[in-house]
């Protein structure tokens, strides 16, 4: 089966006054369509990095190298991200990747009513639409992305809903288009947790009803387990660890995995930290980049970056204590 | 309740916001509860129920329309001048943002120095640098942080600077508001085990405001949910996780996301 999304090698560069970094360094995964991937890390592992990497959405200067091929529509031949033009990727997003960020309220136009960002979103894409079909096109968005009274709110401004309203309104702008990818990240962090659930049950049920593909970032490894049915566990630009979600928590293949397992807030446990912090680009340890916060770490941990190594079926580690 | 363990007591605390429309929200509406010394009463809600207002109101940074605090035997919202100077150096106050809290262009130890300055300008230089050194030390940072500035450091040690801020002039009461949701869980975890290893070394009573049941269980000894300006379901922290009484207690602990599966150990071979 052809992945919708396969990812090769992907690398974003960035020059800084002390030499090149690399948020992003070597990362290798896919998605299939439909498939829902949690991609989880602690801040400064390059989880947003990559998201914004496949999308081209880089700071200026920033170099991309390796393939991202994204499967086209009706069995041609697939496009490589990396290698569109700035205007070819205009059209890929919100067309063929929608985006959803941590903070609705910066992302969303304050001066212009909800409905009128959501009709831009669909206008940009299909020019073509009449008035009538645009209006109906962005009822239809708001109302899959289950924004009660659609007609009302569409007339409201951003500071008139709460968070968790607002974020629906991100959710139906990015998926106005039919995009069969969603990136969403960390859509859930600045809301309440009771407002985070019912998030997390639209994203879910938008994406067993509509086929849909999610890759979702997020330091909380609680919530991305709620939907992903694989991992991605990401640490110092490097993909550590992936496989089945259910198989990567039981069983996890690295030790940063383990760490972050442990310090989930869970009700009635101890939470362990993991010590230290997660070193800057441009301070990277020779060798695995975990191993001085590694409580198995041995000598030879720091003479060079782990490869990928099998702990299971699809299931890969970066640690040379894997066998 | 042995009355010479009272640290502060909050009666009928009141505080009423205009709104541009016109309209008023209660945001604290007749709060009460007593703080014992060596405890830590966290309080739990979720965002606008009125726990950040409620945490600004018992520093002082908010005058409340109603209501007493009595802190260390005086009444503290009344407390002027040369009183208010020796009650305020024993109430201290963490924030969620350690960046936001910590001046750019100030070096740590200039910004640890500052309470110091204030409420001890007879120190020494040499009695100046070793309290400075001894608070550093105490949050597990080197001595060599005093000469840097706030971003040259991760969110976690800046929490850890912002603690040690707190506790130079070594006060009672630390009111700590969210002060590990801004960070990863994995960082927030050794901040709560700091935030516990002082408490017994220097005997430390906290007034802790989160978001979070599972976060504030790590350190609370007793929790109070708080809802629309009120407390409606207060005790001690095993019996509020277990057999919380409010149905909003359920709500929020339902509504923790729970990991699908026992999360297993790495296996080393």
């Amino acid at each position: 089966m052809i992945p919708l999304l396969d990812v090769r090698d992907l690398t974003v560069e960035l020059a800084t006054e002390s030499g090149a970094v690399r948020p992003v360094n070597g990362v290798s995964f896919q998605v299939a369509t439909g498939e829902a991937v949690g991609l989880v890390g602690e801040s400064g592992s390059g989880k947003t990095m990559l998201g914004l990497g496949l999308l081209g959405l880089v700071p200026a200067g920033a170099r991309r190298r390796g393939v991202a091929r994204l499967a086209s529509r009706n069995g041609g031949p697939p496009v490589d991200l990396v290698q569109l033009g700035d205007r070819a990727l205009e059209a890929i997003r919100g067309r063929e990747i929608g985006m959803v960020f941590q903070e609705p309220m910066t992302a969303l136009n304050p001066v212009m009513r909800v409905g009128a960002q959501v009709t831009e979103a669909l206008r940009v894409h299909e020019p073509g639409l009449g008035a009538g079909e645009l209006q109906r096109r962005t009822l239809e968005a708001l109302d899959r992305a289950a924004v009660p009274d659609p007609r009302l709110r569409s007339r409201q401004f951003p500071h008139q809903l709460s968070g968790g309203l607002r974020q629906r309104v991100m959710i139906a702008m990015a998926l106005a288009a039919g995009p069969r990818l969603l990136i969403a990240d960390e859509p859930t962090t600045a809301l309440d947790v009771t407002v985070q659930q019912q998030i997390v049950e639209l994203l879910a049920r938008l994406q067993r009803e509509s086929n849909l593909a999610l890759l979702f970032i997020s330091h909380d490894l609680a919530v991305v387990a709620q939907l992903a049915g694989r991992l991605l566990v990401m640490y110092a630009g490097r993909i550590v660890e992936q496989g089945p979600a259910r198989e990567v928590m039981e069983r996890p293949a690295h030790p940063y995995t383990e760490g972050l397992l442990r310090a989930v807030p869970q009700k009635g446990k101890k939470l362990v930290p993991i010590p230290g912090s997660v070193p800057q680009p441009d301070a990277l340890p020779p060798g695995c980049p975990f191993e001085p916060r590694c409580p198995y770490r041995r000598a030879e941990c720091s003479l060079a970056m782990p490869e990928e190594r099998s702990a299971g079926p699809e299931h890969f580690a970066r640690c040379i204590l894997v066998r | 309740m042995a009355n010479d363990s009272l640290l502060l007591e909050a009666r009928q605390l009141r505080k009423t916001f205009l709104l541009p429309d016109g309209s008023r929200i209660r945001a604290v509406d007749g709060v009460d509860f007593p703080l014992r010394e060596g405890e830590t009463l966290a309080v739990v809600g979720e965002s606008g129920c009125g726990k950040t207002t409620l945490a600004r109101l018992l520093v002082r940074l908010e005058t409340p329309d109603g209501g007493t605090v009595s802190f260390l035997g005086c009444n503290w919202l009344g407390a002027r001048r040369s009183q208010l100077r020796r009650l305020r150096r024993e109430m201290q106050m963490i924030f969620q943002d350690p960046y936001g809290s910590l001046d750019p262009r100030q070096r740590i130890g200039s910004a640890i120095g500052e309470p110091l300055a204030i409420h001890e300008p007879g120190l020494k230089r040499d009695e100046r640098r070793a309290r400075l050194e001894e608070a550093i030390a105490a949050v597990g940072l080197g001595r060599e942080v005093l000469d840097r500035f706030p971003h040259e450091f991760s969110g976690g040690q800046r929490q850890r600077v912002a603690i040690a801020r707190a506790l130079v002039l070594r006060p009672k009461l630390v009111v700590a508001d969210e002060p590990v949701s801004a960070l990863d869980p994995s960082i927030g975890a050794q901040i709560l085990d700091l935030l516990a290893q002082l408490q017994s070394r220097y005997g430390l009573t906290y007034f802790f405001i989160s978001h979070s049941l599972p976060v504030v269980a790590q350190l609370a000894t007793r929790i109070a949910v708080m809802r629309e300006g009120r407390f409606v379901e207060i005790g001690d922290t095993a019996q509020i996780l277990t057999h919380p009484a409010h149905p909003y207690t359920k709500t929020l602990l339902e509504a923790v996301p729970e990991l699908p599966v026992t999360p297993g150990s790495f296996h080393a071979d």
